[in-house]
């Protein structure tokens, strides 16, 4: 899709002025040649056509893998690992989240309390005896197979790899914050000081195209997280989907994401 | 409900895009009331007749700035143009603004031809620029005059459509977004288009009668009147489809209502409830539906109409208030809600809102001073 994309963008070249014979330019001539440099002006301007796909490692293969991801809500314990990972392995701003942890607790009464832990610290234990269930629930962008942010990004800075991650290419964004309103989990944000741009995960490209994991699925300590190639049947993902049950976050919407909740609870949005 | 996803807690649009429909919609208020006299032939209102289609050129002039200001990267901006992701509703801006701005610049050009060879035939260094506006053809007769009212018509008349499109494809960007329940209705280009035509014809009246203090003019009473009417017409439709939009969600009783109630009942209590519809909404109606049903005189007729589109003004720019930050205080996890408050300096603070605000007036008190916008006002004895 990207690979159509480019090649539809290059073919804007400007348009050479042919000059005229006599010296004397006509007004409607120099108006005219005006007009059909401009398009080639304001390319050079803004920097060209898009750039080529995002850093791969030599020989990996992008056609040939389509990745997902899969929450075991049963099996975090909140530790909040996964989120300083994260944090670390991406430089993500303090305030942000690219991932974070919710903590779902609901008492006798039925009612639902939803919070997280302070500085990215595992939560502290909960001595209530009203809390009749309480419940974990890890969060990061669903890399959506239709996603919001990507169909809304004026510019296509926002797109989805041909290994179904969706990406931001910081040359290109305008950090018009579209993307941010668009997405219905809240899994972007714009960077705050200089680099005014959207940010999200990546599901760590730069480690995943080599063949490792992404920082998170790397540092839970237990297996909470899954990463796996949905196009491999045999892919430690698809054997979990087949045997568990899952829920997806917001199906309604229509956004197909690809991150499978397995043993949810309640009403999570 | 009291949980706020963590990127939710800061607001990614704040001023400047409350500002951006704001002005877009005093662009589109204000073309509607010159094309009522250059299309559709309302006689009266050919005193303001220019000085609507100026102030919608200079407020027009004005629309992508704070967006400029808002971007990230704004030097990328061009980008929307040169290579649109056409999926996206806001890729369309770059186009349909521009499109527009070449309407309304024809059209003045064709409307003040005369005044602008007039000032050509003068003296210095106006005489220069208006030569140069006019593309240095200075002839003018009796055929050339028909013909520009001719094309004056043609492109008013087709302004009016491209106004709403502007205005509507603003709502849309906004009622298009799924994800959050306060915007996403198929309703919201309407409310838009119908307060942008509530704001520019409130500007106009507001200004009006500003400058004609100022300058000691005689207001033409007939036009006021008729611009009140209008006024007080087009706000009827624009509150009353807001007030469906929310009744409906109310009746429908969804999952959505739970944290809309509590937005509407709470956080935006004063802002929306009170302000908005109370004290700016039905306020500025009980004064129009005054001024249009009683007779009265001129002067109490022409304070309730000035301090009614005063009103209305502020109506529709918290009305956009509302709906942006108002948007963006409910978190999506439909659980809990952010607060937000304008910084004064910053860069999309309250001054430089200010500042981007008023430099349109200052703008066409320049293009009165360069070409009469009000020809054949008369000044008070």
């Amino acid at each position: 899709m990207r690979d159509e994309k480019d090649a539809k963008d290059v073919k804007a070249t400007p348009v050479a002025v042919e000059g005229e014979e006599s010296s004397a330019i006509s007004r409607r001539a120099a108006l005219k040649a005006l007009g059909a440099a401009a398009p080639g002006i304001l390319l050079v301007a803004c920097g060209g056509p898009k750039p080529p796909p995002p850093e791969q490692a030599d020989g990996y293969d992008w056609s040939k893998h389509y990745w997902g991801y899969a929450v075991d809500t049963t099996k975090c314990i909140g530790c909040n690992a996964c989120v300083r990972a994260c944090r670390a392995e991406n430089d993500v701003p303090e305030g942000r989240y690219r991932t974070w942890v919710e903590r779902y607790r609901i008492d006798k009464e039925g009612q639902v309390a939803v919070d997280m832990a302070k500085d990215d610290k595992a939560f502290k234990p909960l001595n209530d005896d009203n809390i009749v269930k309480a419940f974990f629930v890890p969060k990061i962008c669903n890399h959506c197979d239709k996603s919001v942010c990507t169909q809304v990004c004026p510019v296509g800075a926002s797109y989805q790899t041909k290994d179904g991650v969706v990406l931001v290419d910081t040359k290109r964004c305008i950090g018009c914050g579209y993307c941010v309103q668009a997405c219905p989990y809240s899994t972007r944000y714009i960077k705050p000081g200089h680099d005014h741009i959207a940010d999200k995960c990546t599901l760590c490209y730069h480690r995943i195209t080599r063949g490792m994991l992404p920082a998170c699925v790397q540092a839970c300590p237990r297996g909470a997280r899954i990463f796996g190639d949905l196009r491999d049947p045999n892919s430690t993902i698809n054997t979990i989907l087949r045997q568990r049950r899952y829920r997806l976050l917001r199906p309604e919407l229509g956004t197909h994401p690809k991150c499978y909740y397995i043993g949810l609870d309640l009403k999570v949005v | 409900m009291d949980f706020v996803f963590p990127n939710d807690l800061n607001v990614t649009w704040s001023v400047m895009i409350v500002l951006y429909p704001y002005i877009t919609g005093l662009v589109a208020g204000a073309f509607i009331v010159s094309s009522l006299y250059h299309v559709f032939g309302r006689q009266e209102l050919k005193p303001v007749a220019r000085f609507s289609l100026a102030s919608a050129f200079v407020f027009l002039l004005f629309a992508p700035l704070p967006l400029l200001i808002h971007l990230g990267y704004p030097e990328r901006s061009f980008n929307i143009m040169i290579t649109p992701n056409f999926s996206s509703a806001m890729a369309g801006f770059g186009y349909i603004y521009t499109a527009y701005l070449i309407v309304v610049v024809m059209e003045i050009w064709f409307v003040m031809r005369g005044d602008f060879i007039k000032r050509a035939k003068g003296g210095g260094l106006w005489a220069l620029v208006a030569k140069v506006i006019l593309l240095f053809n200075l002839h003018e007769s009796d055929e050339t005059r028909r013909a520009d009212a001719r094309i004056t018509k043609i492109l008013a008349a087709i302004g009016i459509p491209m106004a709403c499109l502007l205005h509507g494809y603003v709502g849309f960007l906004f009622g298009s977004l799924k994800a959050n329940p306060w915007w996403s209705t198929p309703l919201m280009f309407v409310i838009f288009i119908f307060s942008a035509i509530v704001s520019g014809i409130a500007v106009l009246i507001f200004h009006y009668f500003i400058v004609s203090r100022i300058n000691r003019w005689r207001i033409d009473q007939p036009c006021v009147r008729s611009m009140g009417k209008y006024l007080w017409g087009f706000m009827i439709v624009a509150v009353s489809l807001e007030l469906l939009e929310v009744m409906s969600v109310a009746y429908k009783q969804t999952e959505e209502w739970e944290v809309i109630h509590d937005l509407i009942n709470h956080h935006l209590f004063y802002s929306y409830v009170v302000v908005q519809f109370l004290l700016l909404s039905v306020v500025p109606f009980g004064m129009l539906a005054t001024t249009a049903l009683v007779r009265m005189r001129d002067s109490i007729n022409n304070t309730l109409l000035w301090m009614a589109s005063t009103m209305l003004l502020g109506q529709v720019l918290l009305m956009r208030w509302n709906v942006v930050v108002g948007g963006q205080m409910l978190s999506k996890s439909m659980r809990g809600f952010t607060s937000y408050f304008p910084g004064i300096w910053e860069k999309e603070g309250i001054a430089v809102a200010v500042i981007v605000f008023t430099t349109p007036f200052f703008l066409l008190w320049l293009f009165h001073r360069f070409v009469p916008l009000f020809p054949g006002v008369e000044k008070k004895a």
